[in-house]
Order: C-alpha cells, then structure tokens, then sequence
C-alpha cells in the first residue's frame, strides 16, 4: 500500500494539512471536559453566573473552532484521496494498455477489470478514512490519557491499565473474525456459484432428473454458510458487551478512587465528572479505530492486488524502433522455421513452421482445434513474439516495427466477434479514424453487411449496445469483417470469423473478398475445408506441425490429413469427383 | 401509492408469517431489549449520585458510596450479558431465516418450466436467491431490533430527565432535532452528487470493461491512445464530481458534532445555573451531560433503519415474487414410470410456439421407428432446438400428442421419460466438481471402472489421463480449465455411461478437433445402433444416411423427407445443400 502513496505526490499539502486540522480538532475537543468541570467547580461552587456564561462561550467557540479545522480536513482529505484515485487509475489503465497477450492470457482480462473498477475505490476509501483518523483517533487516546494525569497523577493508572485492555479487546475480536467473514464470503460464492450453474445448466440437470440431489447439495452449502455467519456473529456479539463493561468497570474504579482522593482533598467533583468523560472518549476514539483497521486492511489487500499488475512487465516492447520501408516486391508473409510457446505451457504449440505468402495471395489455414491455427496468425501482428525463428512481414522482421505500423498494415478479424458501444459508425473507424462514408459503405458491401445497416433507421449512426448485443450472431460477424476493412489494409487475417454464418452468405462473402481486394494479401482460418479450397495456398496445421501445404488439388492428391479432413466434411465421392 | 402501501403490508405479513416459527425467540430479544435499553440509560444516573456522594473534603459518604457501586457493578454485568444474548438471538433468527428462504428459493427455481429460465437473465435470479435475501434479512431483523432499542431509548431517556428536571430537558427536546435537520439538509443536497457520481462510475465501468475486455481487440487495433483519452475523460469528471460527493458527505459528522456540542454547551449552562439555585444537584448535572451527549444517536440509527426498512421490504418482494411464479404442473397422478423404452417416438398433428401469437410449429406429424435416424437441418436460429425442447418436454406441445412408445407424454412421469434420452448439446454444460462426478452425472453410484469404460468409448480417456489428478482432476466453474472440444468429450461419455435408448445430438463439429471427430462419430455410430436418434446435423454424410430429415427455418419445419426426395423437390434443402457442398 505505501507504494501506491507515491500516488500522492501532487497533493502533499492536502495529505499533511489535512490530518494536522484532524489533530487540532481532536485538540479542541478534548478541552471540553476539562471547561465543564471548571464550570462546576468554579461556577457553580462560587454561585459566579458570569464566569458560567463565560466558560459556555468558551465551550462554543471551541466547537466552531473544532468545526472549521474539521471542514478544513474533511476537504483536503477528499481532495488527496480522490486525485491519488485518479491517478492510479490512469496509470493503472495506460500500464493495462502496454501488457502484452502473454500477460493478459496470464492475468484474464475480468481481473483486470475488477482490479481497476473496485479495487482502486478501496484504496481510495481506505486513503480518504486513513487521513481522517490515523492521527486523529490515536490522538483523541493519548490526549485523554494526558488531560486525565493532569488532573489527577494517581487516578491516572487507571487509565493506564483500561486503555491497553478496551484496545486489547477490541483489535482481538476484529482480528480473529477478519479471516472468518473471509471464509463467510467464500462460501457465499460458492452458494452463487450453484445458484447460476444451476440456473443455466437446467436443461442438462433435469434431462438427467437430478434435481432432487442439486436441492440437497444448495441446502447442504447454505448450512454451510450459516453455520460460518453464526460463528463470525458469536464473535463479533462480544465486542459491544465486553468494551461496555470494561469501560465501566474502569467508570467505578475511578469513582472509588475518587472518593478517597475528593476526601482528602485533591479533587473535586467537576474532575470527577471530566475524568468519566475522558474515559468515554476513549471508548468512542477505539472503536472508530477499529473501524479503520478494518478499512484499511481491505485497502491493503486490494493495494496488493494492485501493485501485482504494476509488477507484470510487458513480456514484449517497440521501444526505440523506428519506422520501417516496407520493400514493394517482398513477400506480405513469410515464417522462417517458427516455433511457439505459450508462456504457460510445456510443449509448443507451433514447431518450425515455414512458409511464404506473396503479396496478394490468399492462404488457407486449415486444421482441427488445437492445432495451432490462431497461434499461427497470432505471430503476424506480433501479438507474441516467436520462441525461435523468424517472422517477416513485408521483408522485415516483426519485431523492428514499432506497434503502430506493423499493425496498421493488417486487417483483422477475431474469432469472437465483439462490438463496441456507439455507433456502427464509430465502431467502423476503429482502424481508420479518419475514415469517409464512402469507405465504410464499400467495407459494409464486402463484408455483406450493406444490406442489413441500410435497412436499419439511422443507418451508419445506428446505436450499437456493449458488446454489439442488439446485433445478431451473424451480423456482429460480418460487421467485425467489415471494421477490419475499412482503410484497405494490406494484409487481412479472418481467424474462423464465419461460422455464425449461413453458407450462402459465407460463400458470398468470400467471393467478394476475393474480388474486391486486389494486392491484400488474406488468410482465412478456417476448419470447413469448402472455405478454404479456392485459396492460392493452403496451410495444413496438425497439432502445431505443418502436415502440408499447397492447393486444394495438390493436397488431396499427397496430404493425408487434409484428406482426412475432407472426408469427414464431405461424402465420400465428392473428395474424388471434386472440381 | 397506497396500491404500493398495500403491497407493502402484504409483503409485510408474509414477513411476519415466515418468522412465526420464531416468535418465542423475537420475544426473548424484545426482552433483552427492554433490559439492556434500561441499565444503560440507569448508569449515568448511577454516575451522578455517586458525584453527588463526594462533596468535597471531608464530606464523602463512603457507606453508601459502597452500596452504589455495588448496584452499579450488577447493572453492568446484567447489561453485558443481555446485551450479548440480544445479538446471539437476533444473528440466530437472522441467518436462519436467510437459509429458509434461500433453500426455498433455490428448490423453487428447479421446478420453474423452462420458459421462464429461457426469457430471464441468471444474474436477476442470482441476485434474488443471493444478495436479496441477504438485505431482506439483514435490514428486517437487525433493523426491527434497532428499531425497537431505538424508540425504547428515547422513551427511557425522556422519562429519566423528567425526573430530574423539566426545564434542562426541555432544551434538550428542543435543540437536538436541529442536528437531524443538518444531517438531513446535507443527505438532500449530497443525494444529486452521489447519483451523478455513481452514474459516472457506471460510465467508467462500462468503458473498461469494454476496453480492459477486450484488451485484445483494443491492441490489434492500435485503439491504446484513443481508449486512453476517453478514459481519461472520464476519470477527469470521476475525481471532480467524486471530491464533491465525498466532501461534501463527510461534512455530516462535524456538523451534527458541532451541533451537540452547542447542546452540550447549552445544558451545561442550564443545569449549572440551576444547580446554584439548588433546583438540581452536580451530579444531575452530569447525567444531563451525558444524556444530551447521546440523545441524538437514536434519531440517527431510526432514520436510517427506515430506509434499511424500505429496503428490505423491496428484496422481500423480489424473493417472494420469485417463489410465487407459477411452476412446472407435476406429474399426473396415474402417470407411468416407463422402464426401458424401445424407442419408437410419433408426432401426431402436434402444434408448438412459444408467444400463442406467433405459430411456429404447426400440424407436424412424423412417425419414428424404433432405430430410425432422424436428421435435423437449417441454417443458424432456425430454431432447431425447439425440437429438442419438446421431445424432452421442456416446454409442453399446444396441440396434438407426442407419443414415446405409444404412451402420450404426458401420462408418462418426467423422470422415465427424460431417462429414455441421451442429450449432447452444443454448449456444453459441467458441474463444478471432479471429471468422474461430471461422467457419473447420470448414475452416481457408476464404479470407477464403468466411468473409465465410458470415457474411453468417448476418446476422453487419453486426455482424462494427461490431466494432474485423472479422474479425480476438478473442473472449475463451466470447464474453464479445460478446452471446449474436452467438455464435449465429456459431455458425451456422460451419456456413454447411460448408454439410453434414444439419443438427442447436436452434432458439435466445430469444436472438437478433425481426427477426434472421426473416433467419436464412430462411436457415436456404435452408440447408436438399434436405437432411435435425432440429429441435429451439419455433417452431409450424417444427412445422407438419415431416414427422414426435417427441414427447419425461421423455426418452422417447412420440408420433410429423405435426401433423395427432398433434392428432387428442388425447394429450401436442395438450394441449402448447393450453397453448403458446391461453392
């Protein structure tokens, strides 16, 4: 956590102001008994009505005084707690943006956005309340503490024994029911965790009519669960019983030994009377600082959470590479004995890989799951680096390109076809922000998405929903198709992005990209080999190994697996009488 | 409003009802309650007489001061140990009053039709069965006892100034309202702040998840700098509006802070004024002193455990209204528990659809045999599961009889029938819990050996194997440590270990690697002999050896016949079949 304190920087007069008005106002406080029991035992005593009004003036002026440096605190505390929020978030978000795929296969993409959704405003929660009471409560102790010796040195032990014992307590039963409601929240997981596998499996569960067993296993859970909550509140019952009675208990050893001192002399009944308040303001000082532990602690962990994604370093930078000539007459693609590892695993998932794909070509990639097709294609915009070999893009090296410009040549079409929140318009100018109306219509047309964008109402500016979910399957597909278009890149990489499609659209989608992209080179990922068969090239992919390469006819004639593939795809008599 | 009252009051009584098995105990916590509220608001005038005890040098009562203290350690002790017991009992009653009506929900949501589970989305539910219930319970019974001590406090604290002085608590009455007033002025003008500021949050949240989501995409893009920049222009308008909201919050405790110490002030002088009068003493002073010091807090728990109040009563109406949806009509009573059917399955002039305002299936009548394959086909969302959906009797046909071994459906129990069926859908359903218990989800007590024999027909015992734990490996939530092809795999071996005689197969090409494809249609072939399949089919060779193929779109049946006759027909299938094998 104190390494996220560097978040700060830009508000140190906020962060060290603000807990000093905190103390002030804890100063002024602790002031208030002491005009009290000069009001009784000066006022009253000497029946002196002006020094009462007097002593009340003072009582209030302390008060506006204590408001004003609390307002004061409570404001620069805002302040620092939210601009290191903001800070940490942008950071948080610009170091996000630097990670490359190996960190994000690592860390997943919904932890990422928890750590910096939730887990920054606990942090910021934990910060505003830190600066609110770490000085402030310990203070209000301590100070009591001090004002209670300044009346009375003997009674003063008193205090000395409670307060070690009230904090005791306290921070004990915070302590041991911490891990406990740790446990209570596991388990309420695991109890959602039913409620939803239940809920979207129930074809499955009464197909095998096991709905009985599944009642027995949620009631078992939820046993589960009460039996923790139970044991978390037994605990945690105590803590108002316990710093009640101990607070009094320390309440009647002090009126005993009062009495003995006010008998002989020493005190009076206003001190008295000041010193129980010293003592209840104590109480009420530990208790809310128990309640910043309990803050705080969460703060912590989430702070950790946060620190563990500054601690991931982008596997893969573009520092200080500059920009490239790409060669007109080099080759769009080419792999020079590529092997791939994912960080994660042991076996590579590609294993010398070579091949070339000139400028304009289209190249079929073929293979079942697994088989290390979009790992292949993966390598091109350098989304990882190769283990071993050489991967060139327009005659140079991957890696010597900066990001931008290696990834601004290639068009590309995921397998999950995601659509972003806006408009069409807005998600068609992802790769090209400049990008005319003309441009995008042409895009749509190859795409086969024309139709069905102009017969909505708004056309181009129709809204699109997170995620593209007011579009169908079929439609987000083609409209990532059509996104990966726009501002005619050289090379177009479709990783199986048409398999919400029905084949007539798909063959016609082909068609037009086989038409309308004169020098792009495209490669189509695929497992239906129909897709695949008119391409210049084709890759044969079996479990990371390349099985083969060449035409559709030159496969079936010396490829066994590609053979295999068509024949388990087509008849039997279609694979010889094919073309 | 009063429509909504009365709803309220309704929800309230089922409340009442639901915690009536508990009322002895509610009663021993009102108990607790009165006690507790009594013995705390007794000890500052406890405090005060044992003041007024040591006048000054020479002049303290000993004796009595003994006595008082005595009384004084009896009344702590008691308040400690019925404080204690009040929360015991109230956290008693809680948490199992969540089980009940959590397990309640839960059971409840078994037997909904799956209409229900189809047109509404988990996380409502999720949120009912988990999160409501949880507020519902909190915010009533812990709310309910604040409640009670809370009123019982003011009364108490009202009774015992009364006692002591009219004038000095008179004062009281009068200025501690205006720190609710504060408190209130501040929660009125901070409310719009907070909705602008949770409005923002939910802005900034949404773009990350969009962002940080696809952090992928974003990348392949070069989108980083313009993702950034609207990022930030959020998190810009975030810190504004949230330093607002925060500051201008926290201002509520120093105000009310500041207000009881003008209380505070105005009491002390007061009651010093009449102590010089001799009207009351110092100590009663002192009491005063400490009640005006927590005569407000009351007031503040009570307002907000109305809203606490409200609150629980909208998640009680959510959970109820759950438990009241209409379910799945049982069995008939004379239905019978078909044993091992043969396999024959008849659609005599059955009608379906879902919305009664839109036809879909309508007068389809096919008559299966026993062995016989029947293929599925149509483009994607033509609704080919509705099929699915009524031979399972997941949804119950309008019109005509579906009919398992000449016995109308719905005179044969759900559970003998659904035995009947081995289904394999495409999305692929697994239990959080080890690969044997997801194999043995149909049989739990199948042996390891016939678990290992039933995989192994699946060709999922090679990579079951390969796995840390074999068997014994747990599968975390929806597979996700495992790949989609290896679920399906599983999934079928689950059917495997059943081995019925009907199966439902929606022919899952796309995931499940070429060569692997080929082993499991073979043993789907093995599977399938002598029994009666439908297929929802994307394969050609499987569409060509079926002995009827429906013909589905737009989740209509509109041709039926084998693949001869319906290419001859020349309609839907033979243009699909073109477009499919001939490009």
């Amino acid at each position: 956590m104190f390494r996220l304190f560097r978040y700060l920087r830009g508000y140190v007069k906020e962060s060290v102001v603000g807990p000093l008005f905190k103390m002030l106002e804890a100063c002024f406080e602790l002031f208030v008994p002491i005009v009290m029991a000069n009001m009784i035992d000066v006022g009253i005593k000497n029946s002196d009505t002006g020094y009462i009004w007097r002593q009340c003036a003072l009582l209030i002026s302390l008060g506006v005084l204590g408001f004003a440096c609390s307002i004061t605190a409570q404001y620069y505390a805002a302040k620092a707690s939210m601009g290191l929020g903001t800070a940490l978030r942008e950071e948080l978000f610009s170091h996000m943006n630097r990670l490359s795929y190996t960190e994000l296969d690592q860390i997943g993409t919904p932890t990422l956005v928890t750590r910096i959704t939730s887990d920054v405003n606990q942090v910021q929660t934990s910060v505003n309340l830190l600066l609110r009471l770490f000085l402030r409560s310990p203070f209000l102790v301590v100070g009591a503490v001090v004002m209670a010796y300044m009346i009375s040195h003997k009674l003063t032990v008193i205090f000395l024994i409670a307060v070690p014992l009230i904090g005791l307590s306290i921070f004990a039963i915070v302590r041991v029911t911490i891990p406990i409601y740790r446990r209570a929240q596991e388990s309420l997981d695991r109890v959602m965790r039913q409620t939803r596998e239940n809920y979207t499996g129930a074809r499955v569960v009464r197909a095998f009519s096991r709905q009985k067993e599944e009642m027995a296993a949620f009631s078992e859970t939820s046993l589960e669960l009460r039996k923790i909550q139970m044991n978390a509140g037994r605990i945690s019952a105590l803590m108002n019983p316990i710093t009640y009675v101990l607070v009094n208990l320390a309440i009647i050893a002090i009126l005993m030994q009062s009495g003995r001192e006010v008998d002989r002399g020493f005190l009076s009944q206003g001190e008295v009377i000041a010193l129980v308040n010293y003592m209840n303001q104590i109480l009420i000082a530990l208790v809310a600082l128990a309640n910043l532990i309990i803050t705080v602690t969460r703060g912590w962990a989430s702070a950790g959470r946060i620190n563990e994604i500054f601690d991931t370093c982008p596997s893969m930078t573009d520092d200080g590479n500059k920009e490239q000539f790409t060669e007109k007459s080099a080759p769009a693609v080419s792999f020079e004995k590529v092997s791939f590892t994912y960080a994660r695993d042991k076996a590579p998932s590609l294993c010398q890989i070579s091949f070339c794909a000139d400028q304009g070509e289209t190249i079929g990639v073929i293979g079942g799951t697994g088989s290390g097709k979009t790992t292949l294609i993966n390598l091109i915009p350098r989304f990882y680096d190769a283990s071993e070999g050489k991967v060139l893009v327009m005659g140079h090296e991957t890696k010597e390109y900066p990001f931008w410009q290696l990834r601004k040549m290639i068009g590309i079409v995921p397998q999950k076809a995601v659509l972003f929140a806006g408009t069409i318009r807005e998600n068609m100018c992802w790769r090209k922000p400049d990008a005319t109306d003309e441009e995008i219509w042409e895009a749509l047309s190859i795409a086969q998405a024309r139709e069905f964008v102009e017969s909505k109402p708004d056309g181009l500016k129709e809204h699109v929903a997170a995620g593209g979910r007011n579009f169908s399957g079929g439609q987000r597909q083609r409209l990532t198709i059509a996104r990966a278009l726009v501002g005619s890149p050289k090379i177009l990489i479709l990783d199986d992005s048409a398999s919400a499609l029905d084949y007539a659209t798909d063959a016609a989608l082909r068609k037009a990209i086989r038409e309308n992209t004169k020098g792009c080179t495209v490669f189509l990922v695929s497992q239906r080999a129909s897709a695949v068969r008119h391409a210049d090239q084709i890759l044969v992919l079996e479990d990371g190994t390349l099985a083969g390469t060449g035409t559709h006819e030159e496969l079936l004639e010396n490829c066994r697996v590609y053979r295999e593939i068509c024949q388990s795809q087509f008849s039997g008599e279609e694979v010889e009488t094919s073309e | 409003m009063s429509k909504e009252n009365r709803k309220s009051r309704e929800t309230l009584q089922r409340v009442l009802q639901d915690i009536r098995p508990y009322r002895w105990m509610v009663a021993l916590i009102l108990l607790f309650a009165l006690i507790t509220v009594a013995a705390t608001l007794y000890a500052p005038i406890l405090i005060g007489a044992g003041v007024d005890l040591m006048i000054g040098p020479h002049n303290v009562d000993f004796a009595k001061l003994r006595i008082l203290i005595l009384k004084f350690l009896v009344m702590i002790l008691l308040t400690g140990i019925t404080q204690w017991l009040m929360s015991l009992l109230t956290n008693r009653i809680t948490f199992q009053v969540v089980q009940d009506i959590r397990v309640r929900a839960f059971d409840h949501m078994e037997i909904l039709p799956l209409s229900y589970i189809d047109s509404h989305q988990p996380g409502d539910v999720l949120s009912r069965i988990t999160t409501d219930v949880e507020q519902f319970s909190d915010g009533l019974l812990m709310g309910f006892t604040q409640l009670f001590t809370g009123v019982l406090t003011i009364i108490g604290t009202l009774c015992f100034m009364l006692t002591m002085d009219v004038a000095v608590t008179l004062l009281v009455v009068c200025l501690t309202p205006l720190s609710f007033l504060v408190a209130g002025f501040i929660a009125k003008r901070t409310y719009s702040m907070f909705r602008v500021q949770s409005e923002t949050r939910s802005e900034m949240t949404s773009l990350v998840e969009e962002m940080v989501g696809n952090e992928r995409i974003v990348q392949a893009f070069c989108y980083e700098k313009e993702a950034k920049r609207r990022f930030g222009e959020i998190n810009q308008r975030l810190e504004s509006c949230g330093v607002r909201a925060l500051f201008f919050s926290s201002i509520t405790n120093p105000s009310t802070r500041f207000i009881n110490g003008v209380v505070y002030a105005g009491v002390g002088v007061l009651g010093a004024l009449k102590a010089i009068s001799g009207t009351i003493t110092v100590g009663d002073l002192s009491a005063f002193l400490s009640y005006a010091n927590q005569y407000t807090k009351p007031f503040n728990e009570i307002s907000g455990v109305v809203t606490e109040l409200q609150n629980a009563i909208a998640c009680a109406q959510r959970i109820y209204s759950l438990i009241d949806e209409k379910t799945i009509p049982g069995d008939a009573p004379d239905a019978i528990v078909l044993d091992q059917a043969k396999g024959a399955v008849d659609f005599e002039h059955v009608s379906f659809s879902y919305k009664p305002e839109v036809p879909l299936i309508e007068d389809l009548n096919l008559n299966v045999s026993c062995g016989q394959r029947i293929a599925i086909v149509g483009p994607t969302g033509c609704g080919k599961t509705t099929i699915i959906n009524l031979l399972m009797r997941f949804y119950d046909i309008c019109g005509g009889k579906l009919k398992v071994d000449g016995y109308s459906i719905d005179q044969i129990t759900r559970a003998s029938l659904r035995a009947q069926y081995g289904m394999v859908l495409q999305e692929t359903w697994l239990k959080t819990g080890t690969i044997h218990e997801n194999i043995a989800y149909g049989r739990p007590d199948a042996t390891r050996e016939e678990v290992i024999e039933a995989a192994k027909k699946a060709h999922a015992h090679s990579f079951i194997m390969r796995l840390p734990k074999g068997y014994d490996t747990v599968i975390a939530e929806n597979g996700g440590n495992i790949s989609e092809g290896q679920k399906q795999l599983l999934c079928i071996a689950r059917v495997m270990l059943l081995s019925p005689p009907i199966l439902i197969l929606d022919e899952a090409t796309s995931s499940i690697d070429t060569r692997t494809e080929i082993k499991i249609q073979k043993a789907f072939e093995n599977l399938m002999k002598g029994k009666t399949s439908f297929i929802v089919a994307h394969r050609l060779s499987t569409i060509q050896n079926a002995d009827q193929i429906l013909v589905m779109k737009d989740g209509h049946v509109i041709e039926m016949g084998t693949h001869e006759e319906l290419l001859k027909k020349k309609g839907f299938y033979s243009k699909l079949y073109e477009s499919q094998y001939s490009c």
